[in-house]
């Protein structure tokens, strides 16, 4: 009896414990909208992870986490509203998925005292840390991106790309806008020819776009797209015959839902990567036994494996991971958003750790610095086989080019730090 | 028995002109003017301020001046997005260029801006009417978000064509950018709000709102008898870019901090806006506070209740805000077309009445 009283009491205890204390993790997702198709992956696969640490190591460092998910529907009002509706709840890290939420939030997620992590999206100069005191998106950026693309296909073509045509397909966004000024540097470094293709949210009508491209038959078309902009072009670029191998789509444009819809044409479609692809991970049985088996899968719980839904889980992990170290720095299990900035400065990811954590080779080994928030920004490509139904990578996770990354990135923080007077940390 | 006007005797003209001629009306305006003056202010956060009263009080400004020219003028208009994006474009660069002038008179410069840029886009109203002018007021909403992309200046060459707010203050009290008090941003927004309702309540009961009700009411009899068509349908352009100038720039400097043109000033903005005033009441600036109340509650209440407290899944949620807010829009149009004013009309005169009446 008394035995049992003691339990009782013991398990009263424990159920109390979260209220008192959990680390607060907001997901500002999206499940609706022309962008949802991207967005459920990355919120189910986000979710699915914390659910994991919580069911298999009850939380993290012994401190159960709790997600708080809000619906932005990639709305920047919203996103907004969601900001303001969470950051009272001891939010620790926010990630958005949205560089237009991104945008609005740097500044107040500053003057809050609350990080933000962009996993490459987002202000690609908030690589700079001197500047960006409060926003990370390590491990790589936009500008990566656009150098990882040059740079593949420097390899492809023998090293010289003299006379080579990139058309850049877009989206009319902050976001689509980004790798734009890195191209254009490095198209003066490499004297390919530049062509701009923007496609206005949300993306369905290309038709324009695409006759563009079959009139200047250029070498290469990159695309920066997101939502249903990506299977609309997969479409056309099938529907024109463009040869897939020739066109690569950034990281957020290479995800199963986005070729799927053009069948067998979408066949050696490509697309870069900062982290790998597929089930054939430790984690997966994980996940499946502590989070499907037992019912507690984020959405509908059919995007498990899927490539944002890998992302998700990465951006989790860098997450918890971050807060891990942040515990160890201030020997505290009940971390604040302050310290978990620090944690997030004092990241390192090392092959060691993401084995131990059942995911050995997912993504590079990293670490960030007071100076550096961007990481080591190493891009890999993916290729599409449309009979298996598999991404697959072909490359090595490659160096891009961080000369003309890193003066563009002093260039674009520097008059960010002039226009809000901010001086420089890390000195 | 509460609700009447019997012994408030009137003794001048302008006693009986007065906006709100009964007492307990009078009262109440006054007691909500102190309230929303000495009361919010102090209980007021950053929650409050940025999900409900600052969309609120700034889309109460649109939909005053949308009103204006829709409900008032009879000139159907769905360029309101574009417009606004006028006033924030105008804004920004305002604050850029003239950083020592006081924010208060770059949002009143972007107004007037505004009132420039929609009386050049009402001109074609001169020569058609309903359905035609919507479509030419649609495009100009194209032609603006299309400009402001294409333009580099418009966005002083940022690399994500992004336009950022830069602080700014008010006796030395920052109004814009991200280190705002909760209270500052909201007394700056209500100032305006306040200004608008007044100037545009006594445009719409003087004599410049009486010729834009005889434009709508039958355009050819409102010629006849001595108004100047093109006078009062330019003037109504122009009182309504103001006031929807205005909301874009306080959207863009006060509430968003961040804007992109496309996702902030689309043509759902347009929408959203004729949607308040069609919901609210045309030709009411009650009906423009209603309106707009309505449409900025009905989401974050749609939510507290169906995520917070009922632990619903957030994309649920958001489907069934759109079906709720799709249905009332139809069932409004059914059973009151003259929306919340109406509905608010409706009841002052049964109280007057109640409990005897006849």
């Amino acid at each position: 009896m008394k035995m049992k009283l003691a339990t009782m009491a013991v398990t009263a205890v424990m159920a109390a414990a979260p209220a008192m204390a959990d680390l607060v993790f907001p997901s500002l997702s999206y499940r609706t909208g022309p962008y949802a198709a991207g967005g459920i992956p990355f919120a189910d696969g986000y979710a699915d992870y914390f659910t994991l640490l919580n069911e298999r190591d009850g939380g993290i460092g012994g401190v159960p986490t709790r997600l708080l998910e809000c619906e932005t529907g990639y709305n920047t009002e919203k996103g907004v509203e969601c900001y303001e509706s969470t950051k009272g709840e001891g939010a620790l890290v926010y990630q958005p998925l949205s560089t237009g939420i991104t945008y609005q939030l740097i500044p107040k997620t500053t003057a809050d005292g609350i990080p933000m992590h962009t996993m490459g999206y987002g202000r690609t100069s908030a690589a700079n840390g001197k500047v960006f005191s409060h926003t990370f998106n390590y491990p790589g950026t936009y500008w990566n991106g656009a150098s990882g693309a040059v740079n593949y296909l420097l390899a492809e073509n023998g090293g010289d790309l003299n006379g080579h045509k990139i058309a850049l397909v877009y989206h009319n966004s902050a976001y689509g806008k980004e790798p734009i000024r890195t191209l254009e540097e490095l198209q003066k470094k490499h004297g390919f020819e530049l062509s701009l293709l923007p496609v206005d949210h949300p993306g369905q009508e290309q038709k324009s776009q695409w006759l563009q491209i079959r009139r200047e038959k250029p070498d290469t078309v990159l695309m920066w797209g997101w939502g249903v902009m990506n299977q609309v072009a997969i479409q056309e670029a099938a529907n024109i015959r463009f040869p897939m191998e020739n066109f690569i789509g950034i990281w957020w444009s290479g995800a199963e839902h986005d070729v799927l819809s053009a069948g067998d044409k979408a066949n050696g479609y490509k697309a870069l990567t900062f982290h790998n692809v597929g089930r054939d991970f430790p984690i997966f049985a994980d996940i499946q036994k502590y989070v499907v088996d037992t019912g507690k899968a984020a959405g509908a719980g059919d995007q498990i494996g899927n490539v944002l839904y890998n992302r998700g889980m990465y951006a989790a992990m860098l997450a918890a991971e971050a807060a891990k170290t942040a515990q160890e720095i201030h020997g505290t299990a009940d971390i604040t958003a302050a310290q978990m900035r620090d944690g997030m400065e004092a990241l390192e990811i090392t092959e060691e750790k993401m084995a131990g954590l059942g995911m050995p080779n997912f993504g590079p080994s990293f670490s960030v610095s007071c100076e550096n928030h961007g990481g080591p920004g190493l891009v890999g490509v993916t290729q599409w086989d449309a009979a298996n139904q598999t991404w697959s990578l072909i490359s090595e996770f490659a160096e891009t080019d961080m000369e003309v990354i890193g003066a563009l990135i002093a260039e674009d923080s520097g008059s960010y730090a002039s226009e809000n007077n901010i001086a420089e940390r890390c000195n | 028995m509460f609700y009447r006007e019997a012994g408030d005797f009137k003794t001048s003209y302008a006693s009986d002109n007065q906006t709100f001629p009964i007492k307990i009306d009078r009262r109440g305006y006054y007691v909500a003017l102190a309230f929303a003056f000495c009361v919010v202010p102090f209980v007021i956060n950053d929650y409050w301020a940025n999900a409900i009263f600052l969309p609120f009080l700034i889309y109460s400004i649109a939909a005053i001046g949308l009103n204006i020219l829709v409900g008032y003028c009879g000139q159907v208009s769905l360029g309101t997005g574009g417009f606004m994006a006028v006033g924030a474009y105008a804004c920004y660069k305002l604050m850029t260029a003239f950083p020592e002038v006081n924010i208060f008179f770059h949002v009143i410069l972007s107004g007037g801006i505004t009132a420039f840029v929609c009386v050049l886009f009402g001109l074609p109203s001169l020569r058609i009417k309903g359905f035609y002018l919507a479509v030419a007021t649609l495009a100009a909403q194209f032609f603006l978000v299309w400009l402001f992309n294409r333009v580099p200046w418009f966005y002083n060459y940022s690399a994500s064509g992004q336009i950022n707010a830069p602080e700014r203050t008010v006796f030395s009290i920052p109004v814009t950018g991200p280190n705002t008090e909760a209270w500052a941003t909201y007394l700056f927004c209500l100032v305006f709000l306040v200004l608008s309702a007044l100037i545009a309540r006594n445009m719409t009961r003087g004599m410049a709102g009486r010729k834009w009700m005889a434009i709508r009411d039958m355009d050819i009899a409102a010629e006849i008898i001595g108004v100047n068509p093109m006078k009062a349908k330019m003037t109504a352009f122009g009182a309504s870019g103001f006031f929807i100038g205005i909301s874009g720039a306080l959207f863009f400097a006060l509430y968003l901090g961040a804007v992109e043109v496309g996702e902030a000033f689309g043509i759902n903005k347009s929408f959203l806006v004729l949607f308040m005033i069609i919901i609210g009441g045309l030709g009411s600036i009650f009906g423009s506070f209603a309106g707009a109340a309505f449409l900025v509650l009905l989401p974050v209440v749609l939510k507290v209740v169906g995520v917070d407290m009922l632990g619903w899944p957030t994309d649920i949620v958001a489907h069934l805000q759109l079906v709720i807010v799709g249905g009332l829009i139809v069932l409004f149009l059914i059973l009151e077309p003259h929306g919340l004013a109406q509905l608010w009309r409706v009841t002052k005169q049964k109280l007057r009445l109640w409990p005897f009446p006849h």
